[in-house]
């Protein structure tokens, strides 16, 4: 291949780094609007009375919004396929406030100082309500965080408002507890994930303005372009063919942006006023009133037996979904369905649980996605069963992992919101990756661990898989056309936000025309000029999206030499092309002659080609992570040496950009591993939230990262290729625990893993000595 | 009040408040090369270079910008599309938000210690935050950067 | 930031005038922490004409004007052979170089900011404070007492001298505050200062008797030592670290610096 699986430089890239303009405050119109929102002091509140009118009356304040101002019509901000797993229990403004943060009411000015003139002279009434801070507390709780009726499932998730509960799913194989009882070890542990925060560097960003044709064009910086389309379209009442959305380029997201933050309000200024607007969270707005990752209390029971077949796995989950239920049912989901199934050979499963509401900021899509909080708690719970039968941890996970050729009952069972798609795995290449692994990390050298006087070096491993786009449901689409001078125009839905689609598709689409990619030109996520894409998440980009480019390309190429014969004058099948001409028989016609006879000379016209696709599977990459760490006895303070990745994400269309997919993941999966930890204060308040208080790894925690692809090719993938994007995330700290096991004989289920943590727990384990 | 800037080796003519900070008087002018990335000078994205020093430009008042040279990665295009070949060489670049800032301090640590080693471009860039790459293939190609220098 | 006036002063006199005159009135440092600490400033008085950045080496002592940046102080060569570079290494784990090129001495020895890594460097150091006012403080006395803060910090003196040195900032990342850092200088006795407790810095100074007092130190002397530094310090609860954890971390510290310092 010529393009595919080379080091191609991204094509974006030189051009952002010598400071052109980009992302989407750039694009924003010099005399906007800003709209600034007044967010809730209280967790939980009801408004009972808001005083505005000195505000109305300050020079330069365009209008001030409440909830009285709009119709109220329940949605969902999640950005996710129609109709969305997740419930309508939002509304643009609402009486009720249910976080510190939530939005009270928007003021609009001509500059930001006036606006904050006008916050301080609006007086809002509250009836100071109780909230609920403990999740473990919310189920049946006599308080109710969404007692309205006007709000709705769009299908059964077990919505059930009034006792807090967001979403509920149950499913067994077997009987879990029968297979339990008959094993020879058995093992329970419950465990602890935090809510994480996106840190993505660009803020929340959107501008909008009325063009000529009295269309609202919104430029937001977001995974979503047509599901904000939608969704602003149903909530406002906005017929859709008035709205275009654009997502410049996006610095970064992770899922931060997989949903409506600014947009509703900027829309309805600007649509309202004619005058162009625009929003810029602050970093504040950024943490506490966009998302954080669902915090989970999962608990594991493992059976196996003395063979050291792993028999019954019975996992519970309890997460918290915040003040609104965005990707609540969807990611408790991906807790089980993308980690279950790497044992495939148990007798019985069952993962059940509940997610429920309370007053913290909402919980939302993050990287990994429920796979990184069900993985902890999975790879711990197998570490702790090794021990107790005095197992290899590798050598078992060798003996029980999914492999080649093999399925889970739990695919067919267990999609993302609904039923899943039964699939056998054409490639899965964990035995490869956990074997290279362990010789890279140098395993035998120092498993368990190894004494250096103050500290002690030690390993430990996991191992993980993910999806590739949500199947039967995620669509992507690409339109292809000639040019005059002989290149090609590629427009997709596909949304990059940094993880290099722009590039990836572009280099397909480029394989496939024989060409080299300085003759294709990419435009993205303009819901006018691009066709249909779900937008980046689920790890869609490459499988669904690329097929899309992939099929484009191909009816592109038939199209081109069926013009081609008909200007030779020959049967198709006696033309050829190698991407820069096309012969038959003696003659030959270069693209560039070609593409301009076609558009100037003589039986005219244009050429392109569109193609959509859907995936009727989902096939995930597989991956093996190993630590390699060096911890201070008395302190706790943890160094990492070594982390070692070795990946089956199929085909690496872009090498460089799929280890930088991994690498970045690796290092926001230690962040929440080791430090990364949003904090509330007893009244709800985050505390955590600039980036003085909430820490991300720096350059001097990342000491070296070793990250191998093994071979594999995925029939259904385009050229081979599965999904790289989030896998990487999902093992840091399952793998960290296991290390801190061997390095210490503690056992660490709470993230994040601080040393403060394990010496109080060293500390409570030798007093009980 | 007004004042003279001297950006990128011309002098230019603005009216601010004294309390009117540099990344917000440069944006407004057109440099959206500048950009922010939080609150309270903790991110390093706004970074802008004072008599070849980086400074955080969202802390820096405007008027104390006075009488230096500022220099935005608009007056360092030759260098940054260096940098930014061997990003790309080296698949470092991603969402590129933090990129024209890291592409002046790398720029200023050339200047300052050509042969600087990878625990130097370290700790001189820790400031810098980056959240999509792990930072090791930036450090492979800031390497080669420095190495054509020296 | 809502600054009404900005004045680059002629001389100290003005400058302390102005200073006096109302609450609102500021000296500006570097600015870096200036979003940090304050909303609206009626007069934000500038010292840039006094020619305060130098770092200049007397007989005796070095003297660092108040506007002398933290990277300024960091890298100069004088101060990287006073105590083994302790100051220099505490410099070093402030943030990143953007703040320290903008950061001034003045600023972070005037901000008495509880989580500083630069007072506990110069509080084992002999240091003394040159203000416009009130001439000559030392260091110690300064931070006990609120007399000096209205005044204009012009040099900080810190006396020539190489002795034994250790430093340790203890923190999630390097870019993090510190949940507690450490500064120990050993020349014919011990100086032991220890910060972000998480109040502000203090001297240890009954451990630092206490082992001035013997002849040899040993594990068992060291051992005791840290249970008085435990005692006499002011070690609490915040968001980084509870004060379990914190007198876990001062045992450690003080104990691996000391045999530092002594080996």
């Amino acid at each position: 291949m010529k393009v595919i699986n080379h080091k191609v430089p991204s094509v974006d890239g030189l051009g952002i780094m010598k400071g052109r303009k980009a992302y989407t405050d750039d694009f924003a119109e010099r005399d906007s609007l800003i709209v600034k929102v007044l967010r809730s002091p209280h967790a939980f509140a009801k408004i009972l009375s808001i005083n505005a009118e000195e505000a109305k009356k300050l020079e330069g304040i365009e209008m001030v919004l409440t909830h009285k101002d709009f119709k109220r019509i329940p949605f969902t901000r999640a950005g996710q396929g129609y109709p969305e797993p997740s419930p309508h229990d939002k509304f643009v403004l609402d009486e009720y406030v249910r976080y510190v943060g939530d939005e009270v009411l928007a003021v609009v000015g001509q500059s930001d100082a006036v606006c904050e003139k006008a916050l301080n002279l609006i007086d809002v009434e509250y009836e100071v309500l109780e909230p609920i801070l403990d999740f473990q507390q919310a189920m049946d709780n006599d308080i109710i965080i969404h007692p309205e009726d006007d709000i709705h499932e769009m299908f059964n998730i077990g919505f059930k408002p009034k006792q807090n509960i967001a979403a509920s799913y149950h499913m067994h194989i077997g009987d879990v507890e029968k297979t339990l009882n008959e094993c020879d070890y058995s093992i329970e542990e419950t465990f602890y994930t935090q809510a994480q925060a996106h840190v993505m560097l660009e803020p929340h960003t959107v501008n909008a303005r009325m063009d000529f044709q009295e269309r609202l064009v919104i430029y937001s910086a977001t995974q979503t372009p047509f599901h904000v389309r939608r969704i602003i379209s149903q909530a406002l009442e906005i017929p859709m063919s008035k709205l275009r959305v654009i997502k410049p380029r996006v610095g970064g997201g992770f899922g931060g942006k997989q949903a409506i933050h600014g947009e509703m309000l900027v829309a309805y200024v600007t649509y309202k006023t004619g005058k162009p607007a625009k929003m810029i969270y602050t970093r504040k707005e950024v943490f506490e009133s966009s998302y954080s990752r669902h915090p989970m209390k999962l608990t594991m029971r493992l059976g196996a037996d003395k063979d050291g077949l792993l028999k019954a796995i019975d996992c519970h989950v309890l997460s918290d979904t915040g003040a609104y239920g965005e990707h609540a049912l969807t990611v408790y989901m991906v807790a089980g369905s993308k980690v279950l199934p790497l044992y495939n050979k148990v007798d019985s499963v069952r993962f059940h649980g509940h997610v429920v509401y309370t007053n913290h900021t909402p919980a939302g899509a993050f990287r990994g996605y429920g796979a990184i909080q069900g993985n902890f708690a999975l790879e711990s719970a197998i570490d702790i069963l090794c021990h107790k039968m005095d197992m290899d941890p590798i050598e078992f996970r060798q003996k029980n992992m999914i492999k080649e050729n093999e399925t889970s009952p739990i695919f067919k069972i267990m999609g993302e919101g609904t039923e899943g798609t039964a699939m056998m795995m054409e490639t899965c290449k964990l035995e490869e990756c956990v074997s290279r692994g362990k010789d890279l990390i140098h395993w035998d050298d120092i498993y368990p661990a190894k004494d250096k006087g103050d500290k002690i070096r030690s390993v430990g491993m996991a191992i993980a898989m993910q999806g590739s786009g949500i199947p039967l449901i995620d669509m992507g689409s690409a339109t292809i056309k000639l040019n005059d001078d002989g290149f090609y125009n590629l427009m997709v839905g596909a949304t990059e936000i940094g993880q290099g689609s722009d590039t990836v598709l572009t280099q397909i689409a480029a394989e496939v025309l024989m060409t080299d990619v300085d003759h294709v030109i990419i435009y993205s996520s303009d819901t006018d000029l691009t066709p249909f894409d779900v937008g980046a998440y689920a790890s869609s980009t490459t499988f669904v999206s690329g097929n899309a480019v992939y099929k484009a390309a191909h009816a592109l190429k038939t199209t081109m030499l069926q013009e081609a014969a008909r200007i030779f004058d020959v049967k198709v099948e006696e033309v050829s092309f190698d991407g820069k001409t096309f012969t038959a028989k003696a003659k030959s016609l270069s693209l560039k002659d070609f593409s301009n006879e076609i558009t100037y000379s003589e039986s005219q016209k244009q050429l392109q080609e569109t193609s959509s696709y859907v995936g009727p599977k989902s096939p995930p990459p597989f991956m093996a992570g190993f630590i390699e760490i060096e911890i201070d006895k008395e302190t706790g303070e943890i160094d990492i040496c070594d982390y070692v990745s070795v990946v089956d994400c199929g085909t690496t269309i872009n090498p460089m950009l799929a280890k930088g997919q991994v690498d970045g993941a690796i290092v926001q999966g230690l962040g929440m591993a080791m430090f990364e930890d949003v904090k509330y204060s007893k009244n709800g308040r985050m505390i955590s939230s600039d980036l003085l208080n909430y820490k991300i790894p720096t350059r001097l925690d990342i000491n070296k990262l070793t990250t191998e692809f093994v071979d594999s090719y995925e029939e259904s993938g385009p050229f081979g290729a599965k999904s790289v994007g989030e896998i990487g995330i999902d093992t840091p700290p399952a793998a960290l625990a296991n290390a801190i096991e061997n390095a210490l004989g503690v056992r660490m289920t709470e993230l994040p893993i601080t040393p403060e943590k394990i010496i109080k727990k060293l500390k409570e384990k030798n007093n009980e000595k | 009040m007004k004042i003279k800037l001297n950006i990128n080796q011309q002098i230019k003519n603005f009216e601010i408040e004294p309390g009117d900070f540099l990344l917000d008087v440069l944006r407004d002018a057109g440099y959206m090369s500048l950009r922010r990335g939080c609150d309270n000078t903790s991110c390093g994205v706004c970074t802008v270079l004072l008599d070849n020093r980086p400074v955080p430009s969202c802390s820096l008042l405007a008027l104390k910008a006075q009488n230096h040279q500022i220099t935005t990665v608009e007056g360092i295009q030759e260098e940054a599309d260096k940098l930014g070949r061997y990003f790309g060489d080296e698949g470092a670049d991603q969402c590129g938000y933090c990129n024209p800032s890291m592409a002046l301090c790398v720029y200023a640590l050339k200047l300052e210690n050509k042969d600087a080693k990878e625990e130097d471009i370290k700790k001189y860039l820790v400031g810098n935050l980056c959240r999509c790459t792990g930072y090791v293939a930036q450090h492979k190609a800031i390497k080669r950067y420095l190495g054509d220098a020296s | 930031m809502n600054i009404k006036t900005y004045t680059a002063v002629d001389s100290f006199d003005e400058a302390y005038r102005l200073l006096k005159k109302s609450k609102k009135n500021k000296i500006l440092g570097g600015g870096a922490w200036l979003k940090l600490s304050i909303k609206e400033v009626d007069h934000l008085i500038s010292l840039e004409k006094l020619s305060l950045d130098q770092i200049q080496v007397n007989k005796d002592y070095l003297e660092i004007g108040a506007l002398a940046s933290l990277r300024d102080i960091e890298i100069n060569k004088d101060i990287l052979s006073l105590d083994g570079g302790i100051l220099s290494q505490a410099i070093s784990n402030i943030m990143g170089i953007t703040i320290r090129n903008l950061a001034t001495i003045g600023g972070s020895v005037m901000g008495r900011f509880s989580f500083s890594d630069i007072l506990p460097a110069l509080m084992v150091m002999d240091v003394e404070l040159v203000f416009h006012h009130h001439k000559i403080v030392d260091l110690k006395t300064f931070l006990s007492s609120r007399d000096y803060l209205l005044d204009v910090l012009k040099y900080i003196r810190i006396k020539k001298q190489d002795r034994r040195s250790f430093f340790k900032k203890v923190s999630n990342t390097p870019l993090d505050f510190s949940i507690i850092n450490m500064a120990i200088t050993k020349g014919d006795r011990f100086n032991i200062a220890i910060g972000s407790q998480p109040g502000l810095v203090m001297l240890l100074e009954e451990t630092m008797g206490f082992l001035n007092k013997q002849v040899k130190i040993t594990d068992q002397i060291i051992e005791e030592a840290c249970d008085i530094a435990i005692k006499e310090s002011n070690l609490g609860n915040n968001i980084r670290a509870s004060k379990a954890y914190r007198e876990t971390l001062v045992r450690t510290y003080l104990k691996r610096g000391i045999k530092q310092v002594t080996s």
